[in-house]
C-alpha cells in the first residue's frame, strides 16, 4: 500500500485567506475530505484496533441516542396515525391504515427521522469534542506520543455511527408502529396482533431491509463529516462552535441528498 | 566564544536551513541548530517568533517548507507516518498548556502512550504509571480529571506522560509559563532531575530566563525566525547586540 506523507494530512490545511473565492474553498474542502477518507480507510483496516474505545463509542453514540430516537419515532407514528385516519375514513379505506402506517414508517419516516435526529445529537457532539481536542492540542499530543488519532478518535466514531444507525432505526420503527397502533386503537379499537397482521400483509423484505440498511450510509456521513469538521477546527472557542455547527449542517444536508439517491437506487435494485 | 559542544557524531538533533511560513507570514527563516546527546538547549525569544513551531517541526507535527531535520541521524521530513511514529517513541513532548486528555483521569493520561506502545503486562504498566507519577509527585491524584487539578499539577502530569515511553529526547514547550515562581522552580528541579537520571537530550522553549539558566547547557536566542545568537549565558551577556542586551536586562 502506498504510504502517505506523515504530517499535514489531518485535514487541517491552514485556513484559506478570506479573499479566496467560494468555489476554491469548496474544492479545497472536498480535496481535504478525500485525503481524510484515505487516511481513515488505512486506520480502519490496518492493525492495531482500538476495541475498547470502539465499545465506548457504541455506547456513547448509540445507546445514549436511543431515548431521543425512540421518542421521535413514536411521535412520527402518532402523527401519521392522526393525519391519515380522517383522510382514509373519508375515502372509505380505513382498513388500509395499518398498512399505510407500517410502510411509511419502515420505508421512509423511520430511517430519515433517525438520520436527522442522530445527526443533530451525535454530529454536534463529535464536532465539538474533536474540535476542542484539536484547539487544545490534545490531538497533537496524541500524535506526539506515536498514537494515530485517526485510529483512536476517528475510526472508532465512524464505525460506531455506521453500526448504530440501522439499530437505532429499528428502534424508531418499532416505537413508530407501536405508538401508531395505540393512537389508532384509541379511536377505532383494533388488537395489536390484527394491526401488525394487516400492516405487514403486503410488506416484503424489500420494503424493510434496504431502507433500514441505507441508514448505515447516513451513519457513515454523520461519522465522517463530524470527525472531519472536528479535526480541522482551529481558533479557540469560536473554532469549536464552528466545527460543531458545520458538522450538523453539512451532515444533515448530505443525509437528505443521500436519501433521495438511495431511495431511487433501492427502487431500481429492489423493485 | 561559545560553550563547549560535543562532536557532530553525537548530535541527537540537527536542524539545517529550516524554513516555515503560514501564508504570507514567515515564521522560521532558515534556522540552523544542533543539540548533542545528553545536552539541554534553551531556545529563547519573544512571543510569536516561531519557537513552538520549531518544536512541532522537530517532532513531525508540522511539515517544513524547506530544510532538513535529523533526529538520531535520521531525516524525519520524508518519513511515512509509521516510520515517524517509531522515531516519536524515542521522543517526549511537554505541551505549553499540558494538553492532557480531558476525558481521561491522571492515571489514564500517563498510561495512554504505554497502552498503545504495547510490550507491558497490565501489572507492569500500572507499576510504571505509578512510578512516573511518583517521580513528579502526583501519585495521590490518580483518579482526578485534568479539570480538577491546578495548572502546575497538569504540567507535572504532562511531564510524566512525556516521559512514559522512556524517551531519549524531550521537547519542552514553555514548561514554566503561567506558573507561580515556586511551582516554576519545582518544574525546573524536576527537569534537572530527569536529565541527571536518564541523560536526556532536551530542547526547552521558554521566555523564562531564570528557568533557562537553571536547566540548560546552552542557550539560543531567536529573532525574526532566525537564531540571533547561541552559546552559554555568559556568551549572551557578553553580546553588545541591542536586542540581546534588552532581552537579558529584564532578568538582571
Amino acid at each position: 500500500m502506498v504510504s502517505l506523507p506523515a504530517a499535514d494530512l489531518s485535514g487541517a490545511r491552514k485556513t484559506q485567506p478570506a479573499s479566496t473565492g467560494f468555489l476554491v474553498r469548496f474544492f479545497v474542502w472536498f480535496g481535504d475530505l478525500g485525503l481524510f477518507c484515505s487516511h481513515l480507510l488505512r486506520a480502519v483496516f490496518l492493525p492495531p484496533y482500538e476495541f475498547r474505545e470502539f465499545a465506548h463509542q457504541l455506547d456513547e453514540l448509540g445507546s445514549k441516542s436511543l431515548p431521543l430516537v425512540a421518542l421521535a419515532g413514536a411521535a412520527t407514528g402518532v402523527v401519521l396515525s392522526l393525519e391519515t385516519h380522517d383522510s382514509l375514513v373519508s375515502f372509505g379505506a380505513k382498513s388500509l391504515l395499518p398498512e399505510l402506517l407500517v410502510l411509511s414508517v419502515v420505508k421512509e419516516s423511520g430511517p430519515i427521522i433517525t438520520g436527522l435526529i442522530v445527526s443533530g445529537r451525535v454530529a454536534a457532539g463529535i464536532g465539538a469534542e474533536l474540535g476542542a481536542m484539536k484547539v487544545t492540542e490534545q490531538i497533537d499530543a496524541m500524535e506526539a506520543s506515536a498514537v494515530d488519532p485517526y485510529k483512536y478518535l476517528v475510526a472508532t466514531r465512524v464505525l460506531a455511527c455506521v453500526l448504530m444507525l440501522p439499530l437505532l432505526t429499528l428502534a424508531a420503527d418499532f416505537c413508530g408502529i407501536f405508538l401508531g397502533w395505540i393512537t389508532t386503537t384509541l379511536t377505532d379499537p383494533i388488537s395489536l396482533r390484527l394491526f401488525i397482521e394487516h400492516g405487514f400483509k403486503e410488506a416484503t423484505f424489500n420494503d424493510f431491509l434496504p431502507p433500514t440498511f441505507k441508514t448505515a450510509v447516513f451513519g457513515l456521513i454523520i461519522g465522517v463529516v463530524a470527525c472531519f469538521q472536528g479535526m480541522r477546527a482551529q481558533g479557540g472557542t469560536e473554532g469549536v462552535e464552528r466545527a460543531a455547527t458545520s458538522a450538523v449542517v453539512i451532515s444533515s444536508l448530505f443525509i437528505i441528498l443521500a436519501d433521495v439517491l438511495l431511495v431511487r437506487l433501492i427502487q431500481v435494485l429492489f423493485p | 566564544m561559545t560553550a563547549p559542544m560535543k562532536t557532530k557524531a553525537d548530535a541527537a538533533i540537527q536542524v539545517k536551513t529550516l524554513r516555515k511560513a503560514f501564508g504570507e507570514q514567515r515564521v522560521l527563516n532558515g534556522i540552523d541548530l544542533e543539540v548533542a546527546r545528553g545536552e539541554t538547549l534553551s531556545v529563547l525569544g519573544r512571543s510569536g517568533t516561531g519557537k513552538s513551531v520549531l518544536l512541532k517541526l522537530i517532532i513531525g507535527l508540522q511539515q517544513p517548507d524547506s530544510g532538513s531535520i535529523r533526529v538520531h541521524g535520521q531525516e524525519i521530513t520524508k518519513l511515512t507516518r509509521q516510520q515517524l511514529n517509531e522515531i516519536r517513541k524515542t521522543m517526549g513532548f511537554l505541551f505549553q498548556n499540558s494538553a492532557l486528555y480531558d476525558s481521561l483521569t491522571v492515571e489514564q493520561n500517563v498510561a495512554f502512550p504505554l497502552e498503545r506502545a504495547g510490550g507491558l503486562s497490565n501489572a507492569e504498566r500500572n507499576k510504571r504509571v505509578r512510578e512516573l507519577l511518583a517521580t513528579v509527585g502526583m501519585e495521590k491524584d490518580l483518579d482526578k480529571l485534568p479539570g480538577q487539578i491546578s495548572g502546575g499539577m497538569q504540567k507535572r502530569v504532562g511531564l510524566a506522560r512525556a516521559l512514559a515511553l522512556s524517551p531519549d529526547i524531550v521537547l519542552f514547550d514553555e514548561p514554566t509559563t503561567g506558573l507561580d515562581p515556586i511551582t516554576a522552580s519545582e518544574i525546573d528541579a524536576l527537569i534537572l532531575k530527569m536529565q541527571k537520571e536518564t541523560n536526556l537530550t532536551s530542547i526547552v522553549v521558554t521566555h523564562d530566563l531564570p528557568s533557562a539558566r537553571t536547566v540548560s547547557d546552552r542557550l539560543a536566542l531567536m529573532r525574526d525566525g532566525e537564531i540571533l545568537i547561541e552559546g552559554s549565558f555568559k556568551d549572551l551577556q557578553a553580546s553588545k547586540d541591542e536586542f540581546v542586551v534588552q532581552f537579558l536586562s529584564r532578568d538582571s
